[in-house]
This record gives C-alpha cells, sequence and structure tokens, in this order.
C-alpha cells in the first residue's frame, strides 16, 4: 500500500487539518509511552547485567554466602551481610521514624491551629528537601562521634548511625502521607463518635485513625521503599565495611555496596556489583507491589 | 464534661496528647536544628574567594565555581529535555487517551519511576547512556539519568492541574471550531501553567539535592567549562563536590560551606511551592 492510497483510504487527503490533528495524537502517545519504555529498559538492563555473575557464582552461594571479599586473591561474593544490614537498617530507622511521623500527622491533622500546621507544613518539605549528602555530612560531625563517645565504642561510623539518619530522612514522607489520609476521613465519623460522648482525642486515635488505616500503612511502606534505597547519607555515617550487621558495627547496605565499589571495579567484582542492584531492584519491586496492593485495597472499601 | 470521664481514659488521652506533642516537637527541633548547624558552621566560609574560583593546586585553595556552574548546566539540561516529555505524557493521559489499558500502562510505569532509588537510576544511567550511547562520563549523561528520575514529578503536578480545568473551557473552545490541539495549546495549557511551574520547582529541588545517580554518570571532575562543553566534559554538581570534599578528602569546612548553599536553596524551593500552592488554591476557588 503506497501513500497515497493510505492517505485517501483513511479520510486525509480531502481533510489534511485531520491528518494534523492524528500525526499530534501520536506525538503524544509516544511522549506517554516514554515512562513505559524506561522502566522496560531499567529492568532489561538491570536483569542482562546482574544475572551472569549470579549464575557464575552460584545463587545461594551469592545470596546466603557470609563473606564478601571482592578484590581478594580469592574472591568471595556472599551477600547476606548487606542484605541483612538493609533489613535491620530500614527495620530500626521504621520503629524509630514511624511512631514520631504518625504522632506528628495526628497532631497536624487534628489538633494543630491552621497558623501552626502551616509552619509544620513549610518544616517538614525543608526537611524533605535537605540533600542526602547534607544529612550524611552532619551525621559525620554529630552523630558519629557523639555515638562515639556516648557507648564508648572505637569507631562511632555504625549501624546505629545510619539508622538514625534513615529514620529522620524517612520522617517527611511518613507524615505527609499519613496527614492527607487522615485529613481524607469524613468529618461524619468523628462527629458520630463525639455524639456519642467520647474525647476528641479518644475520637482522632479510636475512630478517625483506624478509617485512615490503609493510607497509614501505605506511609510505612513508602518509608521503607525511601530507607532501603538510600545510599550516599548512610555510605557517609555507616563505617562502609562488609561485616554481618551489629548496631555498634560497622556495616555495608545493598546500595552503598554498589555505590562504595563501582568506580574502581572489574570483571565479575563488576558484574557481581550488578546483580546486588538487582537483588535491590527486587526489593524495591516487592515494595511496590504491597504498595499498590494497599492503594487498590483503599479504592475499594 | 471533662470532669465526667474516668481516671483511666483521662490518662489515655493525656499520654495519646503527650505523644503527639512529643513527637512535633521533636520534628521541629530537628529542622531547626539542622538548618542552624549547617548555616552556623558553613557560612563563615562562604568567601568570594571559595564562589569565584576553581581549586587550584598551586595556591593550595579550594573554589566551587566549577561545581556551581555544573549544577546550572545540568539543571537546564535536564529541564529542558524532561519538560516535553513530561508534559505532552501529562496531556496525553489526561486529553488524548481512550484505551483503559494504556492509561493505566503509562500510570503504573510513572509510579515504578518514582519507586527506584537513586543508585540504580546511576548504574542504569551509567550502562545505558554512558556506554551504550557512547556518552562517556559527562553532565549529558548525568542529565539525561535525571530526566528520567523526575519524568513522574512533571508529569503528575501536570496532570493534577489539568485535572482541575474546567471542561466548560474546552467545550467552548470546541464549539467555536477549534481543533483539539489548538484548544490544549490555546486554552488548557495556559491554564495550567502554574501547576507545571510548581513541577518544575519540585524538580529542580530533586535535581539540586541528587547525588548518587550523578556519581557515575557525571563524575566528579572540577573543570570550569561553557554550557556545551561542560554537557560533554565530566562534572561535579554541588551535592557530588560536597561529598568528594567531606568524604574523600576531609575537607569539612568546604562541605559545610556547600552545604549551607544547598540548605539555603532548600528553603527558598520550599518558600516557592507553598507560595505557588498557594497561588493555585486561590485561583481554583475563583
Amino acid at each position: 500500500m503506497n501513500l497515497r492510497q493510505f492517505l485517501a483510504e483513511k479520510g486525509y487527503k480531502d481533510n489534511p487539518r485531520r491528518l494534523a490533528e492524528d500525526l499530534i495524537h501520536l506525538v503524544f502517545l509516544v511522549l506517554g509511552l516514554v515512562a513505559v519504555g524506561s522502566v522496560l529498559v531499567i529492568t532489561i538492563y538491570l536483569v542482562v547485567s546482574g544475572l551472569p555473575a549470579i549464575i557464575k557464582i552460584g545463587p545461594v552461594e551469592f545470596l546466603f554466602g557470609t563473606r564478601w571479599a571482592s578484590t581478594a586473591a580469592e574472591p568471595e561474593f556472599g551477600i547476606l551481610p548487606f542484605i541483612l544490614t538493609s533489613i535491620y537498617g530500614t527495620a530500626g530507622a521504621i520503629i524509630i521514624g514511624v511512631p514520631i511521623g504518625f504522632f506528628a500527622a495526628v497532631y497536624l491533622a487534628k489538633i494543630a491551629p491552621k497558623k501552626v500546621r502551616d509552619a509544620m507544613e513549610l518544616c517538614i518539605g525543608v526537611l524533605a528537601g535537605i540533600p542526602s549528602v547534607v544529612y550524611g555530612l552532619v551525621g559525620m560531625t554529630i552523630l558519629v562521634p557523639g555515638i562515639r563517645i556516648l557507648f564508648g565504642v572505637p569507631d562511632g561510623a555504625t549501624l546505629l548511625a545510619a539508622i538514625v539518619v534513615l529514620a529522620v530522612m524517612i520522617l517527611p514522607s511518613v507524615i505527609n502521607v499519613s496527614l492527607t489520609a487522615l485529613q481524607a476521613v469524613p468529618r461524619e465519623y468523628e462527629e458520630a463518635s463525639l455524639a456519642l460522648g467520647a474525647t476528641s482525642t479518644e475520637t482522632y486515635f479510636r475512630v478517625t485513625v483506624p478509617a485512615a488505616k490503609s493510607g497509614i500503612f501505605t506511609a510505612i511502606v513508602l518509608g521503607i521503599g525511601r530507607a532501603i534505597g538510600e545510599a550516599m547519607a548512610i555510605m557517609m555515617v555507616a563505617g562502609n565495611v562488609a561485616n554481618m550487621p551489629s548496631i555498634f558495627r560497622s556495616v555495608r547496605f545493598l546500595t552503598t555496596a554498589v555505590a562504595s565499589e563501582m568506580s574502581y571495579s572489574s570483571g565479575l567484582q563488576r558484574e557481581a556489583l550488578f546483580s546486588i542492584a538487582l537483588v535491590l531492584f527486587l526489593f524495591i519491586m516487592l515494595i511496590n507491589a504491597v504498595l499498590n496492593m494497599l492503594k487498590t485495597g483503599g479504592k475499594n472499601k | 464534661m471533662i470532669e465526667r470521664i474516668s481516671g483511666k481514659r483521662r490518662a489515655w488521652c493525656g499520654m495519646m496528647r503527650a505523644f503527639c506533642y512529643v513527637s512535633v516537637g521533636i520534628v521541629t527541633i530537628l529542622t531547626a536544628f539542622m538548618i542552624l548547624y549547617v548555616l552556623s558552621r558553613g557560612l563563615p566560609h562562604i568567601t568570594g574567594q571559595l564562589l569565584f574560583t576553581v581549586p587550584s593546586m598551586l595556591r593550595n585553595t579550594i573554589g566551587i565555581l566549577p561545581d556551581i556552574l555544573n549544577t546550572i548546566y545540568i539543571v537546564i539540561a535536564a529541564l529542558v529535555i524532561v519538560l516535553p516529555i513530561g508534559v505532552g505524557a501529562a496531556i496525553y493521559l489526561n486529553e488524548y487517551a481512550t484505551n483503559r489499558k494504556v492509561v493505566e500502562a503509562i500510570e503504573f510505569a510513572a509510579e515504578t519511576l518514582s519507586g527506584i532509588p537513586s543508585i540504580i537510576y546511576g548504574l542504569v544511567g551509567m550502562l545505558v547512556f554512558c556506554q551504550f550511547c557512547g556518552l562517556g562520563t559527562s553532565l549529558l549523561a548525568g542529565a539525561l539519568t535525571l530526566v528520567i528520575m523526575n519524568l513522574p514529578t512533571i508529569m503528575r503536578t501536570t496532570q493534577e492541574s489539568l485535572k482541575t480545568v474546567p471542561e466548560s473551557y474546552r467545550e467552548g473552545a470546541f464549539a467555536l471550531g477549534a481543533g483539539k490541539w489548538r484548544v490544549i495549546r490555546t486554552v488548557v495549557l495556559p491554564t495550567c501553567i502554574n501547576g507545571i511551574i510548581t513541577g518544575c520547582i519540585l524538580a529542580i529541588g530533586r535535581i539540586l539535592s541528587e547525588s548518587a545517580a550523578l556519581l557515575f554518570t557525571a563524575g566528579f571532575a572540577h573543570n570550569l567549562n561553557g554550557f556545551i562543553k561542560g554537557l560533554s566534559s565530566a562534572g561535579a554538581t554541588l551535592t557530588v563536590a560536597l561529598y568528594v570534599y567531606a568524604s574523600e578528602r576531609g575537607e569539612f569546612d568546604i562541605a559545610f560551606a556547600i552545604a549551607a548553599i544547598l540548605m539555603i536553596l532548600t528553603v527558598i524551593i520550599n518558600l516557592l511551592t507553598s507560595y505557588m500552592g498557594r497561588l493555585m488554591k486561590r485561583r481554583n476557588g475563583q
């Protein structure tokens, strides 16, 4: 089919404006598909460059090996220390950050006067906008020496320092998402509870919070995603040694393992770093799936 | 009314309220501490020499002019590329799309992109832009990586403001005989310009604070270049320079000076976004 036939068949010949409109439609469709394409490219590249090393090293040895010695004469590539550090670090950050974020969100959504809320929203915006390297820098100069002196450990660059930094870094997203969820609870629920004789505080915690449950879970899962993906700040405070995790030991996370060796890596070591990124990516995808479930679950109710 | 509730209930209420106040107190003190500490340690070290010179081995001085310029270049390059794509994608979703499946796929992709950690962007950016596309370690490769990172931000803010454009505007224009593209160009887009600007400000904030994605894509050179030459050669942005000076060279004074600059920019960006938010709310209220 030649071009002229095609144009006539679609009715473009008599109507050049329609041709232009359809072309523009096509352009916008392509722009829309850039996001889809990016996700595909990222996934494909990570799998293609991450799988070979996992197969070469052996999946069990790679995932459950407890020793990482990538530059040794007989290199060993066990990433269990990184996986566990990422899990412990994230869990620690959630345990510290979520309660603070949750109570702050309840206060801002329900108790705070309008002026206080506006000021706090600005505070949280700033907290969210501070670059992670600045958190790392402050952690390096305050937390690390602080932990060394306070707990009498030889080096303050520990898992504990990383947990504190991560807890601070997830606060803004935990607060913002819970805040939105709490504000979306219909006023009638609260009024009914107040009419039954509950105090305002009881109403907030026993009626509003349960009603906003799925939003608050979303906030926690989002916090987990933030914490597990953070690299630069914890690279500066966690000491960056491939130990099994312990609260007062220098540790290395999945993210920092990639970041710290990438610049000088080669051969199997480099491939193994891509494999670590692939493992991290799978964690993030799992978290995304949970987020999606929470969202659709919240809508169905 | 208060007197009639039992002591146990009153204690519980008091405790919960106390938790609230303590938590908000912690957040406030934390923010105030971060700002004051960084400014107090950084501001004294911001000198003319730091801001307007290049690092010199001979005189043993450090200047961050190249890093400042690199940051500006990368912000401009990333925005110029991401704006058409992001706004276009949002227009497609809101104005053109009829196929539910395609819309879902695009929205799912955007959500996935916003959850991917920056270190993974850095890695894939290095593989795709630096190696596969042959750009090498350069600001352009870094900017392209940032484009993908910021795509969801621009898409979301544009889409939100497209949704607030009243359907009657479009119908009025259509009734006058305008084609779809003309309606979008002359009626829809001008109405939601504030949303697009907000998206830009948010994206600038994210680009300024990004470091992990740039480490392997844009590198950490401190050379003074013009815009075009700068884009094709490696260069550190302010955040990357901060990291290098703090962690690898132990120059904490310089690091804090950069941190103070970044902190001031963060505060300005937040004031701008909240101003834009109020502006949009007022306009939508009318």
